[in-house]
């Protein structure tokens, strides 16, 4: 890794906590109760993966981490000290980078303003403050090299990219702009195999880079392949709480779809497999 | 704050790196023409052109240039920033009448204070701009649509205009301040005109040209301008990466309210007396050039230039149609017609530009 991109790393991981914590947090929509009394645990170095079923309340969760909603009971804890987030911007100005399962961007720019929005570079002062735009430019072309994805043409608008490609993109916004903590939303849910590796393999370099990772998905495989801590979401309710160690594919997986419900599926799966053949 | 991004696929950049990239087929010139929002405004205009050069006698006269441009710049100098605020997603119906009321502010302040006219331009900018404010943050608190807010500004400033110059001045119209002091030097900077060999140039046009200047530098190379094509574009989005989106919907209808006043103030010392009346329908005569030009409906697409053209458009069917000394009622029916076929014409040449990607 480069010494640039560890020393923010270096920075929280001395306060020795938990870069970002939940403690029994809560949260209704009127009377929908969204979320009840969940806690999460993110660790600077460490990838903390949330696992449910649509609808469970997973993207609820990080919304919260990101400053889109506030909790309603329950505590969120930024490097140790009690926080209520105003609002997107000031989690990114904690360093809380997120990429939203419904991708924020805006579709008809093209990819290089999109990158950069919210956080453009300017050169120049006064009335002659503008947009740095050759930096811009070159800077999308580079981050999203470095992910394997070789753009054609950052001036297209983004979207007219293919979704893994505008996934790619929103992921390397963030990292370039997230210096503690990475939020990602199904980030491989509408990827393909190869472009699901890639990003997992990015997530996991980010991790290396000592940065605090959350990552939820619907996949047990893929979050047992990259995750240290793992929460399990059951239409709100916290149904599991595991460190790696503590816990096998297996188990994950039976856990997740609800032990007993899968056995009966592998069964009738199995009676239908067998009236095929 | 940039970090470097673990790298995952280092690739040095080789040769491609520098830009080529066989999956990207050169781009013609005239593709990247094709790709311009304001390329059906410009075909249109020509068209225009072509078709009053025939038609009306006196339009390829040099003098006839300056009452087109003329008519232009009055409609162009209100299209630009409407065209700024449909990017940006939102209408604003309380534009024209806005023009009117900032010009009896200026005149029966200045009337009833006898004091400077520079004084009355000074304090109907301030409440021209509360105006804007007042949109923007109508808007941005209530998240009612834009339409429904101004509909009801435009409204009331419409009540507001007649019944407040019947109350000071007892008729509809504003009192004569030509002869108070500043009227000259105000004169000169909002109605006068310069001659350039037989050309009578109005000094709208300039305000014209530096607004359609200023705008476009805003739109492509500031972060404002950024976030104006983000908020029209998708609103949530914008948001959510930490654009001030508020902000940037009250900047909008400031930037409406400023060009109102220079409007307004153009209207007051060129004919020195305001009808209370006017101003009503030209909101949507702004918002016309703005869509002729390109701006998409729906917000996030759209450019100042196209604005222009727009209003250039409206220049040439209004004076040409004089020129070619038809009844001035058929103005309105190629007005109708333009707008159809100019929207239909940007509508194909999106789609051509984006399926050719
Ligand atoms: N803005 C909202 N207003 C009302 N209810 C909501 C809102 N957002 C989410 N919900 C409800 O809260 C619950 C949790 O939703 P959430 O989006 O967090 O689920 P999820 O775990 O992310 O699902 P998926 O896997 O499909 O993305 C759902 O029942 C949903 O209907
Ligand atoms: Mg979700």
């Amino acid at each position: 890794m480069t010494a640039r991109s560890t020393t923010a790393a270096v920075d929280g991981a001395a306060a020795g906590g938990p870069l970002v914590e939940l403690d029994n947090v809560s949260k209704y929509y009127g009377n929908i109760r969204a979320l009840e009394g969940v806690s999460l645990e993110v660790h600077a170095g460490g990838i903390s993966c949330v696992l449910g079923d649509n609808g469970a309340g997973k993207s609820t969760l990080i919304k919260i981490v990101a400053g889109l909603h506030r909790h309603d009971a329950g505590d969120l804890l930024i490097d140790g000290v009690r926080t209520v987030l105003a609002s997107p911007r000031d989690a990114l100005d904690r360093g809380i980078a997120t990429v939203y399962q419904d991708l924020a961007v805006v579709p008809l720019m093209p990819v290089w303003r999109n990158f950069f929005l919210g956080s453009e570079p300017t050169r120049g002062s006064g009335p002659f403050r503008r947009l740095d735009v050759a930096l811009m430019r070159e800077t999308t072309r580079a981050a999203l090299l470095r992910m394997g994805i070789d753009l054609r043409d950052v001036d297209q608008p983004i979207g007219t990219l293919s979704g893994g490609e505008r996934q790619c993109v929103a992921i390397a916004r963030a990292v370039h702009f997230g210096a503690k903590v990475l939020v990602l939303d199904e980030p491989t849910a509408a990827l393909g195999v190869k472009q699901s590796g890639v990003v997992l393999k990015y997530v996991a370099a980010a991790r290396d880079a000592g940065l605090g990772v959350v990552l939820i998905t619907h996949n047990p495989h893929h979050a047992f392949l990259v995750g240290d801590r793992f929460t399990l979401l059951k239409r709100g309710i916290m149904s599991g709480s595991h460190t790696k160690d503590s816990i096998t594919l297996d188990e994950l997986t039976r856990e997740m779809a609800g032990g007993s419900e899968l056995a009966e599926l592998s069964h009738e799966l199995e009676r239908a497999m067998g009236d095929t053949s | 704050m940039t970090m470097a991004a673990p790298p995952v696929d280092d690739r040095p950049d080789g040769p491609r790196g520098s830009g080529g990239d066989e999956r990207l087929l050169r781009v013609s010139p005239l593709r990247t023409l094709l790709g311009r929002p304001e390329l059906g405004a410009v075909v249109g205009a020509i068209a225009v052109f072509l078709f009053f050069s025939v038609f009306a006698d006196s339009f390829l006269r040099a003098s006839s240039l300056g009452t087109v441009l003329y008519a232009a710049s009055t409609i162009g100098i209100m299209a630009v920033p409407v065209a700024l605020l449909m990017i940006g997603g939102e209408f604003d119906l309380s534009a024209g009448v806005m023009v009117t009321g900032s010009a009896l502010v200026s005149s029966m302040f200045s009337y009833q204070t006898t004091a400077n006219v520079w004084v009355g331009v000074g304090v109907s900018l301030l409440v021209t701009l509360a105006f804007g404010a007042f949109n923007g943050v109508m808007l941005t608190r209530t998240w009612l649509p834009s339409f429904i807010i101004t509909l009801g500004t435009f409204l009331m400033l419409t009540g507001l205009n007649l019944g407040l110059t019947k109350l000071i001045s007892g008729t509809v119209s504003t009192k004569t301040i030509a002869d108070m002091e500043g009227f000259p030097s105000a004169r000169k900077l909002f109605a006068s005109q310069l001659t350039l060999g037989d050309v009578e140039l109005k000094v709208t046009i300039l305000w014209w040209a530096a607004l359609v200047a200023l705008a476009t530098w805003i739109l492509l190379r500031t972060r404002f301008g950024n976030w104006i094509f983000a908020v029209g574009g998708n609103a949530e989005a914008a948001r959510a990466v930490g654009v001030p989106v508020a902000r940037t919907r009250i900047g909008l209808y400031m930037g409406v309210a400023f060009c109102a006043w220079v409007s307004g103030q153009h209207l007051l010392f060129s004919f020195d007396v305001v009808q209370s009346g006017e101003g009503v329908g030209n909101e949507l005569i702004y918002i016309i050039a703005a869509v002729i030009g390109g701006c998409l409906i729906t917000g996030g697409y759209g450019s100042a230039i196209g604005s222009a053209v727009g209003a250039f458009i409206f220049g040439m069917t209004s004076k040409g149609i004089v020129y070619a000394e038809w009844n001035p009622d058929w103005f309105k029916f190629f007005l109708g017609a333009m707008l159809l076929l100019a929207t239909l014409l940007n509508a194909w040449v999106r789609r051509r530009a984006e399926a050719t990607r």
